[in-house]
């Protein structure tokens, strides 16, 4: 299953590398809503609830264009059959396709999150930086399980640009609570609290359930 | 490439089908279906469009489940023993299976991982049918014809028990028909369910013929008790 999975994920980074269609995208979007965030709300910097509020809604709607495409490639060009017909775990193709989706979630945060810093909050979050990464991963891995296990869900049907986030969405709401609820603190005015490690155990909970849910029943989702 | 374990024995025909149905919603695209082809034999496929043939490919390839009757495909009885005859059927359809913006290489690498089939084996097969130029391009740059010639070597890369062909010679020059031969035709060596528009190319590959008119069986012969008018009486 190793190899197969390492020949999933270095076709669809291949994929990626030609067309561009999902990372740029998702950067695009979140540094886009960043900055209408910056004019919008008419304050210099923002900080606990909201500002990890806007933070997390930002990252996760960026986080389903990134789901909506996910399988495009499958669907449209055969590789959905191909795939079936090689002597291979299809579990595989979930793990890879999580893989694909969470590394793709890094980059984008890679250059997104320094913009949120920069356009939404008072200079300071760097002391809190390591906290803020375990959140960020923990909540990225829920976000990769989910938008696997719902985009392939949702690229077999005609509507998938609605489908996938009306589905996903609600899914993810526990991560968005869980992720903002751990973040909130560390970005306070005057200097970051600390981290309640319960959130921390709230979001590696969600990822535990749906990792395995989502292990369970790929195989069905991937019959006709 | 096939195990010990998931080998049917030499004697088992490739593919016996009983009474196969299948029903998209209300519409039935094949009905009671039945016929044996042996190990190593050819059988032509004719029909108008919409006559049921791609849907009896995808029920052999494993990837349409049947509504009704048995399919037994390389001595797995589908769609409960499906897994014993994946990565033992090549499947070249209308859809190449490959990804555009990947070139013709790293398409069949990455098949080449899928299958555990060593790279080199995708080069030779590049090579063999005249792609060697044009390896490195993205398959979204090629003419159909050469589009064509890369999905047939992705079709054989693991050297298939079964091939399930689809208007196999469509689009390819005559150059491109007699490089792909040794690949997917009769010397290729393992049974075929060939689908044909050319009722005199595809009398001339088989061994039996099937014929489908609205999803049912109008013909099932051996191919010498099976005249041309019959054939083209099938797009009547």
């Amino acid at each position: 299953m190793r190899t197969t999975v390492a020949a999933l994920i270095r076709k669809d980074l291949q994929l990626e590398r030609r067309s561009f269609e999902s990372v740029p995208a998702m950067l695009m979007f979140s540094v886009t809503v960043f900055v209408l965030f910056h004019f919008g709300l008419d304050r210099n910097a923002l900080a606990g609830d909201l500002a990890a509020g806007v933070l997390w809604v930002t990252l996760l709607l960026a986080a389903v264009l990134g789901m909506n495409r996910l399988f495009v490639a499958e669907r449209e060009q055969g590789g959905f059959d191909a795939f079936l017909l090689a002597p291979v775990d299809r579990t595989a193709m979930f793990v890879a396709k999580a893989a694909v989706l969470f590394g793709f979630l890094v980059a984008v945060e890679l250059v997104a999150v320094p913009a949120f810093v920069l356009l939404l909050l008072e200079p300071g979050i760097g002391q809190a930086l390591p906290e803020l990464l375990a959140v960020l991963l923990l909540a990225d891995a829920g976000i990769a399980v989910v938008g696997t296990l719902v985009g392939a869900l949702g690229v077999q049907t005609r509507a998938r640009d609605l489908i996938i986030p009306l589905i996903a969405l609600p899914l993810l709401v526990p991560v968005v609570i869980g992720a903002a609820q751990a973040t909130a603190p560390l970005l306070e005015a005057g200097g970051a609290d600390a981290l309640e490690v319960r959130w921390l155990g709230v979001l590696a909970l969600y990822d535990a359930v749906f990792g395995l849910l989502a292990y369970a029943v790929f195989d069905y989702l991937l019959e006709e | 490439m096939a195990t010990a374990a998931t080998t049917a024995p030499a004697d088992a025909p490739a593919v016996a089908l009983e009474g196969v149905g299948r029903a998209y919603g209300e519409r039935v695209a094949l009905r009671d279906v039945s016929f044996t082809l042996p190990a190593g034999a050819t059988v032509a496929v004719f029909g108008a469009n919409g006559a049921g043939k791609t849907t009896l490919l995808r029920i052999l390839a494993g990837l349409l489940r049947p509504h009704a009757g048995v399919a037994t495909v390389l001595g797995a009885t589908f769609p409960d023993e499906a897994w014993r005859a994946r990565g033992r059927t090549g499947l070249l359809a209308h859809d190449p299976l490959l990804y555009r913006d990947l070139t013709v290489r790293e398409n069949l690498h990455f098949h080449a991982r899928l299958h555990g089939v060593p790279a080199a084996r995708a080069d030779a097969l590049v090579a063999q049918v005249g792609l060697a130029a044009r390896a490195d391009d993205p398959v979204r740059t090629l003419s159909r014809g050469m589009t064509q010639r890369a999905a047939i070597c992705r079709a054989v890369l693991h050297e298939p028990e079964l091939l399930l062909l689809d208007e196999p010679l469509a689009n390819l020059d005559p150059g491109g028909a007699i490089a792909v031969a040794p690949l997917i035709g009769r010397e290729a060596g393992p049974a075929r369910v060939l689908i044909s528009h050319d009722a005199e190319q595809g009398l001339a590959e088989a061994d039996h013929v099937l014929g489908l008119r609205a999803g049912r069986t109008a013909i099932w012969a051996p191919v010498g008790a099976v005249t041309l008018a019959e054939v083209r009486g099938l797009y009547a």
